[in-house]
């Protein structure tokens, strides 16, 4: 994903390295010109980039160096103790459990891939209605995630919407959807489809639109059916997109927060990482066991990236 | 029938399908918001109709007992300082980054490159204690310089759109006597007007909806935005679910508004927004 942010970025300097630079100073100018213009992008750049030291690199130190205190994040004291915050986390069970919950959400967002691939194939056809499809699917990823949260509670409730609707169609049931760890956490996972796949959608939708429609008709004279056309047409253009998904997801499903936390606070196994993180830091004070938690998943994430950026080298460095 | 037909029909069908199951969820929501609380004790079932269409009794409650007044004035106030500043943040950036070559600044490109793989989320623990050090916990403050200070992805949206403004403009405006800032001011910044829309639009979005962060720096009830006002519903209203419905169809009904107004600009400005 960031291929192209780099290329971008660093685009123009390098066709710049044959040019000379935009606007020299004339040969004659007074020194102070000079020195000025020397200073004029540092003087555009110094709140941005304070900004970005202070809120993203100095945490990052921080939380690195937390991670190998007993720090309370209040107390004046604390005391170095080595790898034993991490020795901890991984040889806690219940504090490496949370990783598992991770799973629902993994295999849901395989799902949310699959049917949002499936709609914008389908949608990117000639479909009455086609705009109000579009819009209906993509709509939840737009809502507040408070609001989806109580949306769905009262979906799940007992004699809630799922309950009238499974008595529509002659199901009488009084199962607590979030009453067991693997119903709820299943059930969670849904809602979490439920509310990102719209964006998966329609970055796949407009993958597949970019694609020249010449391509098309041109397999369609060759005999391609919609299969055809799907496999060896849009496949391969929405490469990139699909690969940005996939990652998305991952990182995505190892710091789920927001569906949990507010529709169980964490209750019957729904618990993930980010919400023990900030129980742990926020609940029972324990900065250093917190930060070593943080670090633990900033690497996997970085890891992650890392292996999709090696697996599936970005071609699209002329696009932007 | 053909085949050809029964495609037709299975791709209709999963498509209304599919908006069933993204309408019927906020459907009943909107029903229950309507009903009575006798209604509610009656238990006639989530899919029944309310009543009276018109009673919007559990609104005034909600907007009134939940304090959804304040929380929309805050909201509104984080939303106008923090995507003010990621505008001017975000196109000062990449002004500086595309217009100048200046010492390090390969390594100024990396240190913003390098945070857009930083979730958010990992480093809240660490954060949070700097945000206190600074004595903005617990203001209106925090969740602002958050929003304004870790969003590189408006920085890429300006990038992009800084690179297709031809230098020859700032050419012939530094010729005619204009310094680095008057040419920012008055040729990139009004240039860059769509990129600006693109980056209101999916910044006000995301601030909007955004629930962790107020959450965990603005912990007093005064200083509650949408998100967390009604979270707050979940005590007082626990057993009241037609208050509850009111109070979600509050928070969603502006972002249904902006979304039908602005349809084109939110599908392109969110797919800029993840194709970084």
């Amino acid at each position: 994903m960031t291929d192209t942010t780099e290329a971008a970025m660093t685009g123009r300097a390098a066709a710049r390295g044959k040019e000379p630079p935009p606007a020299p100073a004339p040969p004659q100018a007074p020194r102070g010109a000079r020195l000025r213009r020397g200073a004029t992008p540092w003087l555009f750049l110094i709140a941005p980039l304070a900004l970005l030291l202070t809120f993203t690199y100095a945490p990052i130190a921080n939380m690195v160096a937390y991670s190998f205190t007993d720090w309370d994040g209040v107390s004046p004291e604390l005391h170095y103790t080595g790898a034993g915050n991490y020795t901890e986390l991984l040889t806690r069970p219940e504090l490496f459990e949370v990783f598992f919950v991770s799973g629902y959400y993994l295999a849901a967002s395989a799902v949310q891939i699959v049917a949002a691939l499936y709609f914008a194939t389908i949608l990117s056809f000639d479909v009455r209605f086609r705009n109000f499809f579009k819009g209906v699917l993509f709509f939840p990823y737009l809502i507040n995630g408070v609001a989806i949260g109580f949306v769905f509670l009262y979906f799940f409730q007992d004699g809630g919407t799922l309950d009238s609707v499974l008595s529509v169609f002659g199901v009488h049931t009084d199962h607590a959807w979030l009453g067991t760890p693997t119903s709820a956490n299943i059930s969670l996972a849904g809602v979490s489809v439920w509310r990102y796949m719209g964006l998966n959608f329609v970055l796949f939708l407009g993958a597949i639109q970019s694609i020249p429609g010449e391509l098309y008709e041109a397999a369609e004279l060759d005999g391609a059916n919609r299969w055809h056309q799907f496999r060896y047409i849009i496949a391969p253009g929405i490469k990139p997109v699909l690969s940005l998904s996939v990652i998305l997801s991952i990182s995505g499903s190892l710091s789920v927060f927001e569906i949990p936390y507010i529709m169980t606070g964490g209750a019957t196994g729904t618990e993930t990482f980010v919400i023990q993180t900030v129980k742990l830091a926020f609940q029972f004070n324990k900065t250093g066991l917190a930060s070593a938690a943080a670090v633990v998943l900033l690497l996997i994430v970085l890891a992650v990236t890392w292996v999709q950026r090696r697996l599936v080298p970005d071609d699209r460095v002329d696009l932007v | 029938m053909t085949r050809r037909a029964v495609a037709r029909t299975f791709v209709y069908l999963s498509l209304v399908l599919a908006a069933l199951v993204v309408l019927l969820p906020l459907g009943v929501i909107v029903l229950t918001s309507l009903k009575s609380e006798q209604e509610m004790a009656d238990d006639s079932g989530a899919l029944s109709l309310p009543g009276d269409l018109l009673n919007f009794h559990n609104y005034v409650t909600a907007f009134q007992d939940g304090e959804m007044l304040a929380a929309f004035a805050n909201t509104a106030f984080i939303l106008l300082f923090a995507v003010t500043g990621t505008v001017l943040i975000g196109s000062m950036t990449a002004y500086a980054i595309d217009r100048f070559t200046f010492r390090f600044r390969k390594p100024v490109i990396a240190l913003f490159l390098v945070a857009t793989l930083v979730p958010g989320v990992t480093t809240q623990v660490a954060t949070f204690q700097i945000v206190n050090s600074f004595g903005m916990f617990d203001t209106l403050w925090a969740p602002i310089a958050l929003y304004m200070g870790t969003d590189i992805v408006s920085i890429y949206i300006f990038l992009q759109f800084v690179r297709s403004i031809p230098i020859s403009l700032d050419e012939s405006a530094r010729l005619d006597g204009a310094n680095a800032f008057t040419i920012y001011r008055k040729i990139i910044f009004p240039l860059l007007k769509p990129a600006i829309a693109t980056v209101v639009i999916v910044k006000g979005i995301t601030v909007y909806n955004d629930f962790y962060i107020p959450f965990l720096y603005m912990p007093s009830e005064d200083l509650g935005v949408i998100s967390t006002s009604l979270f707050r519903f979940k005590g007082p209203f626990a057993a009241h679910w037609e208050t509850i419905s009111a109070g979600a169809v509050l928070v969603i009904l502006p972002t249904l508004v902006a979304f039908l107004s602005l349809q084109r600009f939110i599908y392109n400005g969110f797919m800029k927004g993840a194709t970084r």
